[in-house]
């Protein structure tokens, strides 16, 4: 090839990865640019504290601000302690090529691949069928309590699901504390427990506390999990058990998008609910990376 | 703060040698007892590391549980046999053998055919977007984009990647959808096409992220190496780093596809939800998971129905169990390669 068909053909292919991200960042602020276009001017505080009425085409959708809240919570509560203990296990206490270590690793990639739907059957085949009929057996004379859709089900399967967020991010943040400290504070006398305690996870705080937001940003828009394990539609009263169900974001987005009798009437209002729902994940997440990104950066500096 | 509690007069070496006297904490039980501590909460969080993989087998045992009775009990299998599955079946007398998925009617119909279709025709639309699209990006990433662009692609990729599948459903049923059937004219206005294009979205920033690591990933010694030798950039991109990289991309690309057969939401909303066996893109579809969402909120309990509904999910975990390990696999081959290289 001569030089200047050489250059011709590099700078056509240049031009044209370029053009390949360009698109995906354009797709990506059309929309934004939409769901914001279409969502601000229905939003208002008024639309974030009261509860939908007139069938769904006036009020607020506070009812499903507080479920996904609620949810959402209770999942991190179910995650935390299990995802990090793991990872604490992984970069602690397995011995190098441990076996069982390697098992748990491939076992938590395949759980991040299991499709989220997937998840949703599981959480009705295992938790309302299986422990909550138990429960209801056990606890309840037989009489359906605790094996039906509720909020605590919802929140375990997901705390299922967001598991490998929760490891994946801990283990980094292990990962980052300097081996130093671990050979100082062994030095001095302490056991293994209390290095892993005091001085292994204060030093991995923040990159436990970026695991945890990934876990909740993403908690809070998966809704395939939760369709049949505690989610409803319309609800009267905001939840007050965990047994409850609950009214939450992404399936009243879901709802008010494929069900709604007038589609010209609720198209603000899901317009809205969308938007609140993108900032609210995209502030979770922004959040997150700034916390990793100034780890990062203390880490390299400290090493 | 580091300093753990001694136990008493353990500073004197001998001690710990001398038979202690009666009554008096022995610092060799002492010692014993935080070992037996030590142990037991090691033993904990062993324990509590098997969660993971419990969490695997458990979703595969109970999917399956609620999935078996096509085996095994009599009145579901004559509704939902294998062979009623998956092979033609003649509904009516006088007409030709077909495929049907008509759960709700007075003989229930459950061939998995038109879901499998459905779910191709949008995998492959999606992949023949979101594959050239999030490797391009990827290579412009990793090998041209100037620094302070490529600090900027990657988290606007990864807040693409942020977003949440039902606001990708909601952009392809409310957005795209039009846009597409004023320029290709589509008949059925939610159909395979505008699933999958909606679909690329989220398939864009899996591809794009697993293969920029893969190209980072190359040691910078290949690149200058073909640069000494006179290659131009992107000669070296195109014909060393590309290939070097290739177990990693194709890895990139075996997720992208397990992400497209498991993904729920877009196609829920998207796709039109029309069971029909047909290779026209233009047409509604309805794919395995989208049947599992749509269906099991109406469904009778431990029905033929409600056990095919749970066996579709069990095929969903395997196919994606297969593909997530073919991925393992070539990330496998692709660290072996780099480390091969960097010795």
């Amino acid at each position: 090839m001569s030089v200047r068909s050489r250059r011709l053909v590099g700078g056509g292919l240049t031009a044209a990865t370029g053009a390949a991200a360009a698109l995906a960042i354009g797709l990506l602020a059309v929309i934004l640019w939409d769901v914001g276009r279409g969502g601000w001017a229905r939003l208002s505080w008024e639309f974030l504290v009261s509860a939908p009425r007139e069938g769904m085409t006036e009020g607020g959708i506070f009812p499903a601000i507080y479920g996904t809240a609620l949810m959402t919570l209770l999942m991190t509560v179910a995650v935390l302690p299990v995802g990090v203990l793991t990872a604490v296990y992984l970069h602690e206490y397995a011995p190098p090529a441990s076996r069982l270590a390697g098992l748990v690793r491939a076992a938590v990639t395949n759980l991040a691949g299991v499709p989220s739907i997937v998840f949703g059957l599981f959480g009705l085949g295992f938790f309302i069928q299986f422990v909550g009929r138990a429960m209801d057996r056990a606890l309840n004379g037989g009489e359906l309590r605790f094996g039906q859709p509720a909020l605590i089900w919802a929140a375990l399967t997901l705390a299922v699901l967001t598991l490998p967020v929760v490891i994946v991010s801990t283990e980094e943040a292990l990962r980052a504390v300097p081996r130093d400290l671990r050979d100082a504070s062994l030095a001095l006398g302490a056991t293994r427990s209390q290095t892993v305690a005091r001085v292994v996870l204060p030093g991995a705080l923040p990159g436990i506390l970026t695991g945890a937001i990934l876990a909740v940003a993403r908690g809070a828009g998966e809704v395939a999990p939760i369709l049949f394990t505690g989610v409803a539609y319309f609800l009267p009263d905001l939840p007050r058990t965990p047994w409850s169900q609950f009214m939450h974001l992404g399936y009243h987005t879901y709802v008010l998008a494929t069900q709604s009798p007038d589609v010209e009437a609720t198209r603000p209002i899901l317009y809205a609910t969308v938007l609140v729902l993108l900032v609210l994940t995209f502030a979770l997440n922004g959040v997150a990376l700034v916390i990793r990104s100034r780890t990062r950066g203390r880490a390299a500096s400290a090493s | 703060m580091l300093a753990p509690r001694p136990a008493p007069r353990s500073s004197r070496v001998p001690d710990a040698l001398v038979r202690p006297a009666a009554g008096a904490v022995s610092p060799e039980s002492a010692i014993r007892r935080r070992q037996m501590r030590e142990a037991a909460i090691e033993g904990v969080v062993t324990l509590v590391a098997l969660t993971g993989i419990a969490a695997v087998a458990l979703i595969f045992v109970f999917v399956g549980r609620e999935a078996l009775p096509i085996l095994t009990d009599p009145s579901v299998h004559a509704e939902a046999s294998f062979s009623r599955m998956f092979l033609p079946q003649v509904v009516r007398e006088g007409r030709p053998a077909a495929f049907l998925w008509q759960p709700v009617s007075a003989v229930p119909k459950l061939s998995m055919i038109p879901l499998f279709v459905g779910t191709l025709k949008v995998t492959a639309v999606a992949l023949a977007l979101a594959v050239p699209v999030g490797i391009a990006a990827a290579l412009f990433t990793s090998e041209f984009a100037p620094r302070r662009l490529r600090e900027l692609l990657k988290p606007g990729i990864e807040m693409l990647a942020g977003i949440p599948s039902v606001v990708l459903g909601f952009f392809g049923l409310m957005v795209l959808a039009t846009w597409l059937q004023s320029a290709f004219g589509f008949s059925s206005r939610l159909n395979a096409v505008v699933a999958g294009v909606a679909m690329a979205l989220a398939v864009v920033p899996v591809v794009f992220t697993v293969s920029e690591d893969a190209l980072t990933a190359v040691p910078r010694s290949y690149r200058e190496a073909s640069l000494a030798l006179g290659a131009t950039r992107w000669e070296t991109a195109f014909k060393v780093v590309l290939p070097a990289a290739a177990p990693g991309v194709l890895a990139a690309v075996v997720l992208g596809f397990g992400r497209c057969i498991g993904e729920t939401m877009i196609v829920l909303m998207a796709s039109g939800n029309a069971a029909i066996t047909s290779w026209t893109f233009g047409d509604s579809v309805r794919t395995l998971s989208a049947t599992i969402a749509a269906e099991m909120g109406e469904v009778v309990f431990g029905g033929a129905h409600y056990a095919v509904l749970f066996f579709i999910g069990v095929e969903l975990f395997l196919f994606t169990f297969v593909l997530n390990g073919v991925a393992a696999a070539f990330m496998r081959r692709l660290v072996r390669k780099m480390s091969g290289a960097a010795a």
